[in-house]
């Protein structure tokens, strides 16, 4: 019986089709897309922080406006995704409780970049232009995903982020066109995040959960070959603008057609990501882990109320 | 009527005051970024503290047609003396219980004082309050409700509530007061009512939510002009110490 599930299931994603939340799914399916849609929603959380830290900083009532409405924009990202995720772990007995606690349980991880600092202005331009820009080539190559409730959600979310990735570079641009101590700024804080955003697509061997994503056709597309795409998008504009990719042995080769780099130390990171090891992982984890056990209060009387009023 | 030009320095002065009270409450409502109660409260407090920051944005700019300095430099550059804002709105967040109570009543302030400048001999001020008015019934919806839903959900938030209620109470002298111009907005018609009248609409659009939660409505503390003549407490300095960092690196250039 399960076979011919099992084989149903297989040609209807053969064929195109979408898999939705009530439709039935191997557990292994089941499981790397919760995996896979629950990082994506807490590092959408967890993402907030490094920005959420300039919004009462920014220069400028514009700048103001604009980077609290992209905020607001990653925790609805964060609220969408949660949302996908809770219907993929109703099976398993998970609510959206323990999708947060597993933040602060340190048994999900979210993206290394959001484990770094932002210690000034400029890395919060440097974050909506290239992070957001980085994360735009990742979440793009997922639109054509066989489940259907997630390629939904991330449609909007893509449309989103490249407001966000404009926002940030009008940031960049403002100071690129700035004083020598913005143009100062804005180098500083590209030298900062570029092994980061190097390391953010991933290892360049294939894992064995990303080659069942691509057997699934949950995702399609390789780590190395997203990278390749963002270094093609952004060096040229990077170069445009004055600045400088700090990396020496970056050059594209043309007989190749790809471009070299300086790998990021893998361990590093990895350990960041894995242990919650970066500059700011326990702190922004204990922001998160204050917002939801700190406030249980106020959740535990919404629904107090709500008891009151049905009664 | 030129209001403008007949009473510049009262004018300038009340449109210091509903600036500098939008800037400062939304500023205050961006600092629960991230860590609202959960995500969806986060996402409806972040709009709400677009909207403020918003507001802010349109008074400053009235200034700025006025002449006054760009929006820019009015909303980062003036220090805590030249502040026209309340207190009750630079006061820190507190709790969950004291930021919807304090937001609760500075909306139905808002509710009071916007209804009193539709039909200002101002224009501009009368057109962006008929606006603005429009938005602000959402925000009083949500406080209302906030504040209603933690007055019933049990003896823990109640008991938040009433703590935040008579810490909050203590600060509302000088929400109603007009400033040094009182007199002259009101007879030139800038605003139509003085600081009594909204302060006695206030309770009266107070009172039926505190009968219907079962508070005792205290006695408002007398009056006195506090802010709204540039006398602030040291959260206010606090605040624009934090707004203005990235500002004061390089005064005047382009961010």
């Amino acid at each position: 019986m399960s076979d011919v599930r099992m084989k149903e299931f297989m040609e209807r994603i053969e064929r195109g089709q979408k898999i939705e939340a009530t439709d039935w799914m191997p557990d292994e399916y089941r499981l790397l897309l919760l995996r896979l849609i629950h990082m994506h929603g807490v590092s959408e959380i967890m993402g907030a922080y490094p920005e959420k830290e300039w919004v009462p900083k920014a220069p400028t009532l514009r700048r103001k406006l604009s980077l609290l409405a992209k905020v607001q924009d990653e925790m609805g990202h964060g609220q969408l995704l949660l949302r996908v995720a809770e219907d993929l772990a109703a099976p398993l007995g998970k609510v959206r409780d323990d999708l947060i606690t597993d933040i602060f349980t340190g048994k999900i991880k979210f993206h290394n970049v959001f484990h770094m600092e932002a210690p000034t202005w400029a890395d919060a331009g440097i974050i909506g232009w290239l992070v957001d820009g980085a994360a735009i080539i990742t979440q793009t190559a997922l639109l054509d995903c066989s489940y259907g409730p997630y390629a939904r959600v991330l449609k909007r979310i893509c449309a989103e982020e490249s407001f966000h990735m404009h926002h940030g570079e009008s940031i960049i641009l403002s100071l690129a066109e700035g004083t020598e101590a913005q143009r100062q700024m804005l180098q500083e804080a590209l030298n900062r995040w570029w092994n980061s955003l190097m390391f953010f697509f991933g290892p360049t061997e294939v894992s064995d959960a990303a080659s069942r994503m691509i057997y699934y056709r949950i995702r399609f597309k390789s780590n190395e070959a997203l990278r390749q795409k963002f270094l093609s998008r952004y060096v040229p504009r990077i170069r445009a603008i004055g600045l400088t990719v700090p990396d020496a042995n970056l050059y594209y080769d043309e007989a190749e057609q790809k471009w070299h780099y300086t790998e990021p130390d893998w361990e590093y990171f990895s350990n960041i990501v894995r242990k919650n090891q970066g500059p700011k992982s326990q702190e922004r984890v204990q922001l998160r882990r204050e917002a939801h056990e700190g406030n249980r209060w106020v959740r535990d009387a919404l629904l107090h109320s709500q008891e009151k009023a049905v009664i | 009527m030129k209001s403008q030009e007949s009473h510049p320095s009262a004018l300038v002065d009340f449109l210091f005051q509903l600036a500098d009270d939008e800037l400062m409450v939304g500023h205050r409502n961006s600092e629960w970024l991230g860590v609202a109660p959960d995500i969806e409260e986060d996402v409806a407090f972040s709009s709400i503290a677009q909207d403020e920051i918003g507001h802010a944005t349109f008074y400053y700019n009235l200034l700025e047609e006025l002449h006054v300095a760009p929006s820019d430099v009015l909303a980062f550059e003036r220090d805590s003396r030249s502040r026209r804002n309340a207190r009750l709105v630079e006061a820190e967040n507190g709790d969950w219980a004291g930021t919807i109570a304090r937001h609760y009543f500075y909306d139905l302030f808002e509710q009071v004082r916007l209804s009193a400048i539709l039909h200002s001999s101002y224009e501009p001020l009368a057109m962006g309050a008929s606006k603005i008015i429009r938005e602000e019934r959402y925000h009083l919806l949500h406080m209302e409700t906030w504040f209603k839903r933690l007055a019933s959900g049990g003896e823990e938030s109640r008991g938040k509530l009433l703590t935040a209620v008579d810490a909050i109470w203590g600060s509302l002298d000088d929400l109603f007061s007009l400033g040094e111009y009182a007199v002259t907005l009101v007879e030139a018609g800038i605003i139509s009512k003085n600081a009594e009248q909204m302060r006695d609409e206030w309770i009266s659009l107070l009172q039926p939510t505190f009968d219907e939660i079962g508070f005792c409505l205290p006695r408002i503390p007398m009056m006195s002009d506090g802010g709204r003549v540039g006398e602030h407490t040291v959260p206010l300095i606090n605040l624009l110490d934090t707004m203005s960092e990235v500002y004061r690196l390089q005064p005047g250039a382009k961010w």
